[in-house]
């Protein structure tokens, strides 16, 4: 470690001002600040620093995201054994999965970070940590088959268009990793949709897949209505069911959620509102069922496809989300209504988390505009009236 | 006319009549700078044909109708100006329909009813307005041809990325080679819908904007 900080020490002269690499001083920082607590000093006024900085808070979202990825690993071997009937122990499967998810982080992280470094250098800012959460949500919420360039292309559209033009970390109204997805989703349908993109089957010569394989999402089979063969609470409660990497287990998301809340990183207020929004409106269809999506009971959509993952990784995005307390119950709790409706009521898309998300970070702004509003009107209220408020009480 | 006059008369494409010409292709453009007319650059840039037809009828219209405007200016009472102006433009925009039809009827059909809503298009209606209704036939001109182009502009280079991104085609001539295609290269939907073209305009507003900073406001 000392070993480390000598050498960073020694090169940065050269990047500080005057110095031969001056113009990547931004890149030399990010990487000091990534290994070391900065050394900045404060010199005006009274502030309270302790070690927590941006880096630090993006790091709890990472940590808080490895149960997802290491089960979206396994899960990703273990479909695919299952769909060509091979025999595999637990190692196989996740080595397996390993080899195929590991690229798509790679990836992920490589084309994002370029772009971010890019800009951190023509405009002269700190290199952003967002995109280390990004850069892990991206591969987590794609299926395991979709083409490596198509993730580096929807990733730089992503940190572009969705961050960098409104003015990088912190400034973007939505999500960018859902941005990704969306942009994937629109520009190549046929990768992220359908019933051949979950499982990574990959046959060789002369191999087949087992008799009565679909390789359709539990989402996918009730919009087309074939209930036969459908997965079990408990399976997809553990996920070990098709769908994008990280999104299948609700056990995994779970843990997760749990190291979110207990870190003060993620709002328990928006996951549990766009539960209870989600059961709520599902609740609701189920009363008045006319088709199969209707009559599933309320509670299989929180276990199926992405609405948990949804819920816990990416409603709760600090910088898109509502700001204010009651906005953040507002916000999430339309964010399930608005997923079941389109997984219900919108027969040409089976899932509707993350045209839900993306709808809601719009509006967003608009929430905490009213409930701030509503709060200056209460108080103003009480400040024309002081009496009559005294009285009542 | 005496000679004193003559002296007074200005070239024809002095500096003044030449900025009419050239300010609305970069720092006064209709669509970057005014953002007028953005309807139809969502509508029919998907392909770079009917961004070219568009375009050229856009011109025509446009140089026609601030002429006639120009010329009329003296006897249109102010009170009935706009209705003037709208069965000015609605005329023009009849002939050029008819031109299409009976030349190029496929691209005709392509452009369907924004034909027809070239009579709605805000650009012309506000250079009639605020310019041939206060100035002479030639400089009126100069303005419509060069709001036409810069009009123009913009759609054949949206139509351009939206063509070569959405369907590998230019003009409807395959561009991407095969290769591309065997090696895992695919089209981007996405283009091809009418967001892409929203995000194409404000990738050119925004490197116009960093070429030239006094159009970024900082009011």
């Amino acid at each position: 470690m000392k070993a480390l900080h000598d050498l960073l020490m020694n090169v940065k002269s050269r990047f500080e001002k005057g110095g031969r690499f001056e113009k990547f001083y931004r890149t030399f920082e990010a990487f000091e600040t990534f290994l070391f607590v900065g050394g900045n000093v404060t010199n005006r006024g009274s502030h309270i620093r302790d070690a927590i900085d941006m880096k630090r808070t993006m790091f709890h979202v990472v940590i808080a995201l490895v149960p997802v990825l290491l089960f979206g690993m396994w899960n990703v071997g273990y479909q695919h054994y299952l769909a060509t009937g091979l025999d595999a122990d637990f190692i196989d499967q996740f080595v397996f999965g390993l080899i195929k998810v590991l690229p798509l982080v790679i990836v992920s992280y490589v084309s994002g970070l370029a772009i971010e470094f890019l800009f951190a250098t023509i405009r002269d800012h700190e290199v952003n940590e967002g995109f280390l959460v990004t850069g892990l949500l991206i591969p987590l919420v794609i299926p395991v088959t979709t083409p490596l360039w198509m993730v580096a292309v929807a990733t730089v559209f992503a940190v572009i268009i969705g961050k960098e033009v409104f003015g990088g970390t912190g400034m973007n109204i939505l999500n960018p990793a859902l941005l990704a997805r969306a942009f994937l989703f629109f520009a190549y349908p046929a990768h992220l949709s359908g019933d051949d993109v979950w499982i990574y089957t990959g046959l060789s010569e002369g191999q087949q897949l087992i008799d009565g394989f679909s390789g359709a999402t539990p989402l996918a089979a009730i919009a087309a209505g074939e209930m036969q063969n459908f997965p079990s609470v408990m399976e997809m409660f553990l996920g070990t069911i098709p769908g994008s990497v990280g999104e299948t287990s609700t056990l995994a998301v779970l843990a997760g959620a749990l190291i979110l809340v207990a870190t003060g990183t993620g709002s328990l207020r928006i996951m549990l509102s766009v539960v209870a929004g989600g059961l709520i409106t599902g609740l609701l269809f189920n009363l008045f069922a006319v088709n199969a999506y209707m009559e599933i009971p309320p509670y299989y959509h929180l276990i199926m496809g992405g609405f948990a993952f949804g819920a816990v990784y990416m409603a709760t995005d600090p910088v898109t989300a509502a700001q204010t307390g009651t906005g953040k119950y507002i916000y999430g709790f339309l964010i399930g209504v608005v997923t079941i409706l389109i997984r219900v009521v919108n027969p040409a898309y089976p899932e509707g988390m993350m045209l839900a998300i993306l709808f809601m970070n719009v509006f967003a702004p608009l929430i905490d505009h009213y409930v701030v509003q509503a709060n200056i009107k209460r108080r103003m209220r009480r400040v024309q009236q002081p009496e009559a408020e005294f009285v009542r009480k | 006319m005496s000679k004193d006059n003559n002296k007074q008369r200005e070239a024809l494409f002095s500096p003044k009549n030449k900025k009419l010409l050239t300010n609305p292709l970069g720092r006064d453009n209709p669509i970057n700078v005014q953002v007028l007319g953005i309807c139809s650059v969502l509508a029919i840039t998907v392909q770079l044909r009917t961004s070219l037809v568009m375009a050229i009828s856009v011109v025509a219209v446009m140089g026609f109708a601030n002429v006639i405007i120009s010329l009329l200016r003296k006897t249109i009472p102010p009170r009935i100006r706009i209705i003037v102006q709208l069965t000015v433009i609605a005329s023009l925009v009849i002939l050029v329909d008819q031109v299409l039809k009976a030349y190029v009827y496929d691209v005709s059909r392509q452009l369907s009813v924004f034909v027809g809503l070239i009579i709605t298009n805000c650009i012309i209606m506000g250079r009639l307005e605020g310019f041939a209704l206060n100035n002479k036939p030639w400089p009126s001109f100069l303005d419509g041809i060069g709001n036409a182009a810069g009009y123009g502009w913009v759609l054949l280079a949206v139509g351009f990325f939206r063509e070569l991104f959405g369907s590998g085609t230019l003009f409807g001539y395959q561009v991407v080679p095969d290769a591309f295609y065997r090696f895992g290269y695919e089209n981007n939907g996405f283009m091809i819908l009418p967001p892409m073209a929203l995000i194409t305009v404000g990738i050119i507003i925004w490197v116009q904007r960093h070429r030239d900073r006094s159009l970024v406001d900082i009011s």
